[in-house]
């Protein structure tokens, strides 16, 4: 008898039926999900749309890949690339070997001092890159600078750091590099602690030195720390733009123009905003290219 | 027994110099981890050395290394070169007149834990529904949610500002705060943590016969807190912090966020006076420091969250 009746319940009833068992959830997801929808998703799409599109203040008109053509052909694009390419590239490798250095030396010392050692080298990350950027220009101010403060007291020439274009990128890659980077040293280390210690006692039974155990056992069981390092650093690299706004706003004469830096002046100083969003879209691919090639390569089984 | 105890005094010395050579990597070690993080720590200690020190020390050489001449001067005189703003409440005719470096401030401070709040409200709602309940669509929501991670905020930024420009949101704060808020990396960062709480209580609560507000606000939020104090000090954090999208969207210096102002400073024409920009980059600086001091446990704990999910 219950079976018939639910087979001929009404489109109504089972509607409200439907309702009934999940309302509480939409409910509950509506908020984000309104938010995700708009501020997200739709202007995702929208992105993808722009890119084709020759847009301006006056208005709209497909034009097909003409954005792209445009970019591929023009050199101040492959610069800002190339740029970004050896900032994330510089990036990534000095945060990955500093981050993996200083969590190994830190590895032995008692609970205490490790947390005060954590601490330290987190704590420059909390502040916004506006303010880091803003004391970078000041420590790289070409006559009262500390820099070449530095430089005189140990008798070579003043550098221009940030106005002179062969070594303004170099500087901003400088000042990115000698921070170590706080989130690397937390995750290495607690990595690094929850190895299991009986893997070092049997390799201390084998006879090996501190180094060989770093190099056999614990490197090898920081792979998946190492990849999510390396694709967060990878990220971050490739959207560098406060430090270069604010440092050199991508001069002297483009030489510190990247990626992110050339969509903020193409959409906002020259209002071309399709070209902004095809640059956007490249970006994009990009970063899903090295995510995804990083993930194919680190990736590792290894499980303890 | 006396003889056995005896000889341990002559070996001592031995012990010593062995210790010395069993210390001494050591040493070296913590000598080399404080090089590093004296290097790490320094832009730092420049900022507020130089806040701190009179004007007239960014113009000599060799430059003061430690604030020997102790001084709040910078400060009171960023404060007073930002220029007077309004602070606007209800109605444009009723506002308090101030320094505008107060108002990027407060301006600042609303922003952020407004956003801050409404984020934790939210994540948690969804969070919640993602880790307990299924239900039509939740599979594919969830889906689109990983997927919009690794997108690039810059692909939005556009599109996004076409829309508040046709929604009138330009040079608002609904038009700072609105697209802001649209950031999952919270409601993630909760359902992992929710999924991990036992069904048990929530399933007796729902016996007696409790709402599903009431399970939510009385059960799974009290349960939750490590992981909402971990997404509310991050979303803090990301607010406190943002440049890009507020400097795109507000134009008016009374309506400037901290950073927004800063950058405002620095092209100024006092922008090079850097013992005022140090100034106004530590008044940025110092909530945030105190911030990481007072929840540095929740900030490391955020991060290893954070990255199970790579």
């Amino acid at each position: 008898m219950t079976a018939t009746t639910a087979t001929q319940l009404t489109l109504l009833q089972r509607l409200r039926k439907f309702w009934h068992r999940h309302k509480w959830s939409y409910f509950f997801i509506a908020p984000s999900m309104i938010l995700f929808l708009v501020f997200i998703a739709y202007p995702v799409a929208q992105a993808f749309l722009l890119a084709f599109q020759k847009v301006d203040l006056r208005g709209s008109a497909w034009t097909g890949l003409t954005n792209f053509k445009d970019l591929f052909a023009s050199d101040l694009f492959w610069l800002s690339m190339r740029h970004t390419f050896v900032y994330a590239l510089f990036v990534v490798l000095a945060w990955i070997t500093s981050s993996l250095v200083v969590a190994s030396l830190i590895m032995p010392l008692s609970n205490r001092v490790q947390s005060v050692f954590r601490g330290a080298f987190y704590l420059p990350n909390v502040t916004s890159i506006v303010v880091i950027a803003l004391v970078w220009i000041w420590i790289f101010e070409p006559d009262f600078g500390f820099f070449n403060y530095l430089l005189t007291v140990v008798g070579l020439p003043k550098v221009l750091w940030l106005q002179n274009p062969d070594i303004a990128l170099w500087s901003i890659v400088l000042s990115t590099v000698l921070i170590v980077p706080g989130s690397g040293v937390v995750l290495y280390s607690a990595a690094m602690g929850s190895i299991p210690r009986e893997y070092y006692e049997a390799a201390e039974v084998e006879g090996a030195n501190s180094f060989q155990k770093l190099v056999a056992i614990t490197f090898p069981l920081l792979k998946p720390t190492t990849l999510y390092l390396t694709v967060i650093y990878t990220i971050a690299g490739f959207q560098i733009f406060e430090r270069v706004y604010i440092m050199t706003g991508g001069g002297p004469i483009n030489a510190t123009m990247t990626i992110v830096q050339l969509i903020y002046q193409t959409a906002f100083s020259d209002f071309n905003y399709g070209k902004a969003s095809a640059e956007a879209l490249i970006l994009f691919a990009i970063i899903a290219a090295f995510s995804f090639v990083q993930f194919k390569f680190l990736s590792t089984d290894v499980e303890y | 027994m006396t003889s056995i105890a005896k000889p341990t005094f002559l070996p001592s010395r031995r012990l010593t110099l062995e210790r010395f050579w069993r210390l001494l990597p050591r040493t070296l070690v913590l000598l080399l981890l404080a090089v590093v993080a004296i290097i790490s720590l320094f832009p730092l200690y420049w900022l507020f050395n130089t806040a701190l020190t009179p004007a007239s020390s960014t113009v000599k050489l060799p430059p003061d290394l430690i604030p020997v001449h102790l001084t709040l001067g910078n400060f009171m005189e960023v404060i007073q070169k930002s220029g007077m703003g309004k602070l606007r409440l209800l109605s444009p005719e009723q506002f308090i007149p101030m320094p505008r470096l107060y108002l990027w401030f407060i301006n600042t401070a609303f922003i952020a834990i407004f956003s801050t709040a409404v984020h934790v409200l939210f994540d948690s709602m969804a969070g919640y529904a993602f880790a307990k309940k299924k239900f039509p669509g939740s599979n594919l929501l969830f889906w689109m949610i990983l997927a919009a991670l690794m997108i690039p905020g810059q692909v939005t930024l556009v599109p996004l500002y076409l829309m508040i420009t046709r929604l009138k949101w330009v040079n608002t704060f609904v038009g700072v705060i609105m697209p802001g808020l649209a950031d999952v990396i919270g409601i993630f960062l909760l359902k992992q943590f929710i999924q991990t709480l036992p069904g048990e209580l929530e399933d007796a609560a729902r016996v007696d016969g409790a709402s599903e507000w009431g399970i939510y606000t009385g059960i799974i939020l009290p349960l939750s807190a490590p992981a909402l104090a971990v997404t509310a000090i991050f979303a803090f954090q990301r607010y406190w912090n943002t440049f890009l999208w507020p400097l795109i969207v507000l134009q008016s210096p009374d309506l400037f966020t901290l950073q927004v102002g800063l950058s405002y400073v620095h092209t100024s024409e006092f922008g090079t006076d850097y013992g005022l920009l140090m100034a106004g980059a530590a008044l940025a600086a110092i909530p945030m420091i105190i911030f990481f001091f007072a929840f540095q446990k929740y900030f490391m704990q955020g991060l290893r969250i954070g990255a199970i999910k790579g």
